[in-house]
Formats: C-alpha cells, sequence, structure tokens
C-alpha cells in the first residue's frame, strides 16, 4: 500500500509535542485495558499492579516497574513489536528486561498510522517509519515525568536526576530507585511539553541488536493466534464458497450436513454457506456433505490464458500517461538499436501460513473480534455498516497474525464480513470462529494483480540509451475501495505503477503510460505491490540493454543513476561484496552458473541484489547465494532489518519459481502447497545482508527486501545460459 | 471414547474416530501450539512427535494413534529441546511464529538421533515443514547452535 503520498507527519518536533500533548492521561487501574491473549501471552499486563502511569496512549508503566509498549501496529512477523518496543525503551532509558508489549485497541483518535492521516493500520512499510517519532516522543515524556517526580521527592534538581537500565540515579546523594517507586507521583505531574530526544551518538539499543519481544512466546508454542482463540459457548464456522468470483447462493441442501454429530447449524450468507459445529473438524465434515446450487449468472468465467490475451491487445493502444518526458517515438525512430521485450507476471496468493480466520462476538449493538488486524479503521467502519454498529462499539483485539503479506488488510474486509454475517445469521446466539481451509484460502481471491508489460527502448551509436517506453496492463488494486480517492489519481492507480514511473534512470525521452482493465477477480496490495512487477521489467530489460550496448550490468546502471545517489550506494556495495566482475567458480559437468544484479527502490528504501545461480542439465536451477544492501535510513534493529531481508528474499523466490494463480473457465486450479509451491529450507541460498550505515529516518523494511530478487536471479540465469525470462514464474524450457 | 497419551498424560476424548490428532489437541485437549497450516501433510506446522519421530498431526486419525506416545511442542522438556529453543531465540529464528512450532519438533527429532547434523541432514529432516516467512537461513543456523551447544 503506497498510501505514504499522504503524510501528515508532523514536520517539526514542534507540532509533534502538540500533536501527542493531546493523547490521554489517566491512571490505568489492573485490567481496565483487557489484556488479550495475543497480549498477555508476552505482555503479562499488569495483574495485580496497584497504580500505573500511563503518561500516554503507548506507555504504561506500573508499581512494579514493568514498562508496557502499547503497540499500533499488527505484530505479523516483520518484527514491529520489537521495534516499537526500541523506540520507548531507548528514550526512557528502560531496561529492555522490564519491557514488554501488547497490542493497542482499536482507536485512530490515538493510533492512526500518522502516514495514513485519520486511518488506523498497518501496511506499506510504514510501521517504524510513522512511529519514530511518536514513540521516542512517548517514551522520552515518561522519563521526563519519572525524573521529575523522582526529583520532587528526593528535593534535588531534575537535572541532577540521570536514568539509566530503568533506574532513577541521584549521583550525589548515592540515590537508586525504580521507576516503580515514582509511578503515583509521575501520574500527577503535568504532561512536559518541552522535552528534547537523544543524539544518535547516545543511542543505548536503536542501531544496536536487542532480543525480539516475540521470541519466547514463538519458540514455546505459547504464542496465541486467531487460530487459538477458543471462548466460552464458541462455534466453528466452516464455509462453502462458491466455485468462481460473483456467483451467488441458489439454493442447498443441509440435510446430510445436519447428519453429521458436532454439526450445529447451517446458514446461508448470500455469496456463501456457512455450517457450524462444536468444533472445526465436525464443521469441516458439514461443509463439505453440503449440496448447494449456485446462481452463476454473474460468474466470472474466464481461463486466466483469456485474460492475459485481452491484455495482449490492449497493450497494442496508448494508455493513461503515469509519466512522459522529451519525445520517446521521435527518439526511438533515430535510434541505431531498438530493443522490446513483453513480460507477463500471473496471479498470486499470499497464502500466508495461518489461513484466513476471525471470531465475532456479536452483542447488543456492541461486537468484539479476535482477528490478526490490520486494518482497524476501515474493518471498523465496514462491520458497523453490516451489523448496524456504530464503529466505535466495535472492539478489535489485535492477535498475533501467522503472516500476512498485505492479506489481512482486505479492502473489503471481505474474511471478517464474512464471520460477522455467520455471527448475525445465528442472531449473535454464541461466539463465532470463522476457520478457512487452505483451499479456501487459496481460492478466496484478493490475489497479487495479473500484469502484462511491454517496453521498447533506444541506444544511440555509442550505447546511450536515449528513449523509453514502458506499457503496462493490470487491475488496479484501489479503484473501487474506499482508497480510491486516495490511490487513483487521474486514471493511475499509483500501486500500478509504483517502480516504472519512477524509474530512478536517467532517460531524456520516456514514456510510461497503464491500462487499467476491469476485471472480475478480486485483486489487493500483496508484499511489495506494484514493485513485485515493476522491479522485474525495468531491471531486467535494463539488464538486456546493457548486454546490447556491450556494457556491463553495473557500471551501465551506474551511469544512468547520476541523480540516485542511494540507489548507487547500495548498487555498489551489492556489487563490492558479491566480487561483481570476478569468475564465479565452475559449476560441475554440465552444469552453468551465473550472477545477475538488479536495484530497486520500495517505500522509500533502497535495496540491491546480486544473485548468483546454478542451471543444471535438466534446466532446473538452484539459487547459490544472495547478497544484499539496504539502505533504509537508520536501521532501528539491524538484525530485524537483516531478517526482513531474508525472509522477503526467500518470499520472493517462492514466486520467481513457482508462484502463479491460474483460472479455468473462472475456476481457481490451485488449491494447497502441492500446486501452489512455496520454497523449503532445502532451496534457500546463503544470504548476506550488508546495511548502509545512515542517519536518514528510517523507512521500511517488511516490502523493499522483495522486489529485486526476481530481477537479479532472471538476469543470473541470463548470464548462466544466455536465455531471457520474461515470464513468471520463471521455467527454463 | 478414545484414549491417548499426550505429553505423558492419558486423555480420553469424545469425537469421532475420524478425527485429525491435529484437531483433538486443537479444539479438545486445548493444546494449540501445534497448527493448521494445509490440513494434507504438505506444510508440517501440524508436526508432533509420535514415538519420538515427528508426524504430521493433521493426517493422523485420532483412532490410528494407538499406544503411541505424542508429544507436542508445549511437552518438549528434554536437553535437545531446551537448546534448541535457547538457540531460537538466540538467533532470533521467528517472523509470524506461526510455523514454528512444527520446525522445533522436528529440529527436535533430528537432532535426539543425530547430534551433529551435516546441511544435507537439515534438509532432509526439515524440508516438510515450510516457512511462508522464510526464516530458513535461521532455522539452519540455529540447530547447529543448538548441537553445538550440546556438545
Ligand atoms: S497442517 Fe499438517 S502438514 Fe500442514
Ligand atoms: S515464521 Fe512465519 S511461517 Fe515460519
Amino acid at each position: 500500500m503506497t498510501t505514504r503520498k499522504h503524510n501528515i507527519q508532523p514536520s517539526s518536533r514542534r507540532d509533534f509535542i502538540k500533536l501527542i500533548g493531546g493523547l490521554t492521561l489517566g491512571f490505568c487501574l489492573p485490567g481496565s485495558r483487557d489484556a488479550t491473549a495475543a497480549g498477555a501471552t508476552i505482555a503479562d499486563a499488569n495483574a495485580g499492579v496497584s497504580a500505573a502511569f500511563e503518561p500516554n496512549a503507548f506507555v504504561r508503566i506500573g508499581a512494579d516497574s514493568k514498562v508496557t509498549v502499547i503497540a499500533k501496529h499488527l505484530e505479523m512477523g516483520q518484527g514491529v513489536y520489537t521495534g516499537l518496543a526500541t523506540l520507548v525503551a531507548e528514550e526512557l532509558d528502560a531496561d529492555w528486561d522490564q519491557v514488554s508489549v501488547e497490542g493497542a485497541p482499536a482507536d485512530a483518535k490515538h493510533y492512526n498510522n500518522l502516514l495514513w492521516g485519520p486511518f488506523q493500520g498497518t501496511g506499506g512499510s510504514t510501521a517504524i517509519a510513522n512511529s519514530f517519532d511518536q514513540l521516542r516522543n512517548a517514551g522520552a515524556i515518561a522519563r521526563a515525568m519519572l525524573v521529575s517526580a523522582a526529583a520532587g521527592q528526593w528535593g534535588v534538581p531534575a537535572k541532577d536526576v540521570s536514568v539509566s537500565r530503568g533506574r532513577l540515579i541521584h549521583a550525589a546523594t548515592k540515590r537508586n530507585a525504580s521507576f516503580g517507586e515514582f509511578v503515583v507521583h509521575a501520574a500527577e505531574l503535568p504532561i512536559p511539553t518541552d522535552i528534547s530526544l537523544k543524539q544518535a551518538k547516545d543511542f543505548i539499543y536503536i542501531g544496536k541488536h536487542v532480543p525480539r519481544k516475540d521470541g519466547k512466546a514463538k519458540a514455546t508454542g505459547k504464542a496465541i493466534f486467531t487460530q487459538d482463540i477458543r471462548l466460552p459457548g464458541m462455534l466453528t464456522g466452516v464455509v462453502a464458497h462458491p466455485p468462481r468470483f460473483g456467483s451467488t447462493v441458489k439454493g442447498f441442501d443441509a440435510d446430510a450436513a445436519l447428519q453429521i454429530p458436532g454439526v450445529v447449524d447451517v446458514v446461508s450468507i448470500g455469496n456463501a454457506v456457512a455450517v457450524l459445529g462444536n468444533d472445526f473438524w465436525s464443521a469441516k465434515k458439514g461443509r463439505d456433505a453440503l449440496i448447494i446450487k449456485w446462481n452463476d449468472s454473474n460468474a466470472f468465467k474466464l481461463d486466466s490464458s483469456e485474460i492475459m490475451a485481452q491484455y495482449n491487445i490492449l497493450a497494442r493502444g496508448p494508455g493513461a500517461i503515469a509519466r512522459a518526458e522529451g519525445d520517446a517515438d521521435t527518439a526511438l525512430r533515430s535510434a541505431k538499436k531498438v530493443i522490446q521485450a513483453a513480460f507477463e507476471f500471473p496471479y498470486l496468493a499470499h497464502a500466508a501460513m495461518e489461513p484466513m480466520n476471525c471470531v465475532v462476538r456479536l452483542g447488543k449493538g456492541e461486537c468484539e473480534v479476535w482477528n490478526g488486524e490490520q486494518f482497524q479503521s476501515g474493518d471498523q467502519m465496514a462491520l458497523g455498516q453490516v451489523l448496524g454498529i456504530s464503529p466505535e462499539k466495535i472492539k478489535l483485539n489485535m492477535l498475533f497474525a501467522g503472516g500476512s503479506f498485505g492479506r489481512r488488510a482486505n479492502p473489503a474486509s471481505d474474511y471478517i464480513l464474512e464471520c460477522a454475517r455467520i455471527a448475525k445469521a445465528i442472531n449473535g446466539r454464541a461466539p463465532v470462529k470463522l476457520v478457512w481451509t487452505r483451499e479456501d484460502d487459496m481460492r478466496a481471491g484478493y490475489y497479487r494483480p495479473m500484469f502484462y508489460h511491454t517496453i521498447k527502448a533506444g541506444l544511440d551509436a555509442k550505447g546511450n540509451l536515449i528513449a523509453w517506453k514502458h506499457r503496462l496492463v493490470g487491475q488496479s488494486i484501489g479503484t473501487g475501495t474506499a482508497m480510491e480517492a486516495m490511490m487513483v489519481k487521474d486514471g493511475i492507480d499509483h500501486t500500478s505503477v509504483e517502480g516504472a514511473s519512477n524509474l530512478p534512470y536517467q532517460i531524456s525521452n520516456l514514456t510510461v503510460d497503464l491500462h487499467s482493465p476491469v476485471i472480475g477477480v478480486p485483486v489487493q496490495w500483496w508484499r511489495s505491490v506494484g514493485s513485485t512487477h515493476t522491479a522485474f521489467s525495468t531491471e531486467t530489460f535494463i539488464d538486456e540493454l546493457a548486454v546490447a550496448a556491450g556494457k556491463d550490468a553495473v557500471a551501465f546502471r551506474l551511469a544512468l543513476l547520476t541523480k540516485h545517489p542511494r540507489h548507487v550506494e547500495v548498487l555498489k556495495l551489492a556489487a563490492a561484496k558479491a566480487g561483481w566482475g570476478k569468475r564465479l567458480a565452475p559449476g560441475a559437468k554440465g552444469e552453468k552458473r551465473g550472477r545477475g544484479i538488479a536495484v530497486h527502490e520500495s517505500f522509500n528504501s533502497f535495496v540491491a541484489q546480486v544473485v548468483e545461480v546454478t542451471v543444471k542439465a535438466d534446466k532446473s536451477y538452484k539459487v547459490d547465494r544472495v547478497v544484499c544492501a539496504v539502505d533504509c535510513g537508520i536501521a532501528v534493529n539491524p538484525d530485524i532489518v537483516r531478517a526482513q531481508m531474508e525472509g522477503g528474499i526467500g518470499f520472493a523466490m517462492s514466486a520467481a519459481k513457482y508462484g502463479a494463480i491460474t483460472l479455468n473457465d473462472g475456476v481457481v486450479d490451485q488449491s494447497n502447497f502441492h500446486d501452489y509451491r512455496i520454497v523449503n529450507i532445502s532451496e534457500m541460498p546463503k544470504v548476506e545482508v550488508h546495511i548502509v550505515p545512515s542517519a536518514k529516518a528510517p523507512t521500511g523494511v517488511g516490502e523493499p527486501g522483495v522486489p529485486p530478487f526476481a530481477p537479479a536471479l532472471a538476469n543470473a540465469i541470463a548470464a548462466a545460459t544466455g536465455k531471457r525470462l520474461r515470464k513468471l514464474p520463471l521455467v527454463l524450457v | 471414547m478414545v484414549q491417548i497419551s499426550v505429553n505423558g498424560k492419558m486423555i480420553a476424548l469424545d469425537v469421532a474416530p475420524d478425527t485429525p490428532l491435529l484437531w483433538c489437541l486443537r479444539d479438545h485437549v486445548g493444546l494449540t501450539g501445534s497448527k493448521y497450516g494445509c490440513g494434507i501433510g504438505l506444510c508440517g506446522a501440524c508436526s508432533v512427535l509420535m514415538d519420538g519421530v515427528s508426524v504430521r498431526s493433521c493426517s493422523i486419525p485420532v483412532s490410528a494413534v494407538g499406544r503411541a506416545k505424542i508429544t507436542t511442542v508445549e511437552g518438549l522438556d528434554d536437553k535437545v529441546a531446551k537448546s534448541l529453543q535457547a538457540a531460537w531465540q538466540k538467533l532470533d529464528v521467528s517472523q509470524c511464529g506461526y510455523c514454528q512450532s512444527g520446525q522445533l519438533v522436528s529440529a527436535t527429532a533430528l537432532l535426539r538421533k543425530k547430534r551433529n547434523p551435516s546441511d544435507a541432514d537439515i534438509d532432509a529432516a526439515l524440508s516438510g515443514n515450510l516457512c511462508r516467512c522464510a526464516t530458513y537461513v535461521r532455522i539452519r543456523a540455529a540447530v547447529k547452535e543448538a548441537a553445538k551447544a550440546l556438545l
């Protein structure tokens, strides 16, 4: 998601204090903020603590000195609970071990994503970027108040009280106390408006290694996900979805389903039939026993190959202009060498390890939801409409998500509404847990859109790149959603062209245009969104041009990146660390080896990767090594940055090698991990991550590790075999 | 009624005999550490030890468990498992964490048999445990780290 353009981040620290100054001040009584199951496992809340100091919406300090950081962003693996806690602990000078994290409630007044205006949610690799000042300020305010309280009690000047690893210290009088001893007094003080933040040189946690806050719970099976919620009297719902997008229920026979022990009820919710059971297995058997007649009159019935053929035809004519500089057509006519290529990208499923699920308890005029909650404001609004409840009466418990990759921030709140509709269909008489099977999850749509690209470029007699015409065809993610006004401008959905319309290479004559066909297959952002396809077409084509110009792939790029120093730096770093230009060790007999590079900016972070590949005699290939350089500004947690690069590379590799959702007469062909494969441990290459030291404000790392991988791999395969693969997934024939 | 041994305790369950062990554990025993990922033996998120062997609990009907001793992630408490869990934390292996119970169960079975596993041993023992977050680099390193700590 790239709504980052709508930046209401305060421009100065003074504005910022104004913003945070409006936040709640109050005592937090034990249990007053419900420690949800997920929060509880890693937060153990403040049970039994008699008083707590809560200087703002992000920090609570108990009389037992436990510091609880309230995380406004979903922890879905990207390490954000740890990152947010790092920011608070840094300015609070807390001891890392005294800090725990709990998920924030839905409350956009306090917990909005500062890069998304008044909207609460997680995505677009914005979590640390939008929280960097906010949470450091939250920690600094808490620290200042504790210092004042201690100074007051000790009768010493506040400036002489220091804080170190969770201890308040007055050196001259050898006084030394815990936070807990002053929480009562601190809570009575006014919130300071004049605080200062640390200089980077004084950081004790930022940029250093701290262990993840969720590491223990996740290594012991104790972390609680939506899948693990069990409420008293709860029923499990398993649904029958229509075989095609757009079908509705014409009628159904539930007799056989109701015969199954453990099945309690069967309800139609319009576009699905739900079987409710006392446990998952009964409900699933009931679902499988349903006989349903579907109304297919509005169903989507094309094959994916037919969709691609239509895109191909569309690409022959000009689209809406996303960027135009100079005169590409004239320049192409004068070019010495013209090269063109077409690229095909399939639909992709997110396939998070935890299939989509949700728990809804529907009360009178209120409702409570347990979910890997990624899109609080949108989900509250959608639920409010469907249930006839005002949005603020809908309590959202944000649990850990077993991956998301964008899926849980669904612009239509699809699976959440499905669960709510089931709860409504039984008049809220029991809490409902909706559990999708893997097959349901794979076939429910909201895919990374299919795309077709063409690029035509011209080189002059000296091999200089003088013209570039890039055309993209693919569904808009934003159109038809509540985000349309924000995402789609002048017929251009920014998420369709990001990475292409901001091509960093200096080319005097350049056009990027876009067709956004309307197709009845639901689409959605998928880890790194537009850059999942734009990085591939641009970075493989630039490579092809380098070869055509008879130049080295790195040197060719560097010459065109004169205005983009951050691209240059990661490109050079990755190339140097990978030994670019040195001969690769040869493979075994019959094997060919190659090295490829790609650089791409996404979500304001810059990543370059060098991939080494071995192509075997049977045309299969193995990625041996990936060298990755990343510039994400200040790396708040360098180890998590590395982890996100490693994971992003593995995630990208699944898509590059295997990923494709295809349709046959509108029916999704794939169902589970045998026909929608993801890489396993034996396929994972060596990964080396190098972080560019930086004093710039931090930017995201959840997504930017993904885009450069596939083009670097395709370039490596081309280097090894001379074959240019332009259709994803990458298969040598 | 069917009786099974889970984490050293005999448990009586009133479920249909075809109910997969996974759903018995999750919905009836209340042990939710073993996860549902695919339901057909492809992902390993549901891995448990059955007499010490890592198996896919989603694909074993409870009626087929018999007298086998089942150990879930919650019941991993020997030296091998503890050193793996320590290595997992030391190297911050987990991302979303959803697959990690299964990874640890399979890694425990491996390390109990092979105290000094090679890369090929790790591949063979863990390639049935998928991780969508692709934490594989660290899983491999953590298995080796734990092996080293056990020497
Ligand atoms: S859930 Fe059992 S192998 Fe995937
Ligand atoms: S840590 Fe997320 S699936 Fe493995």
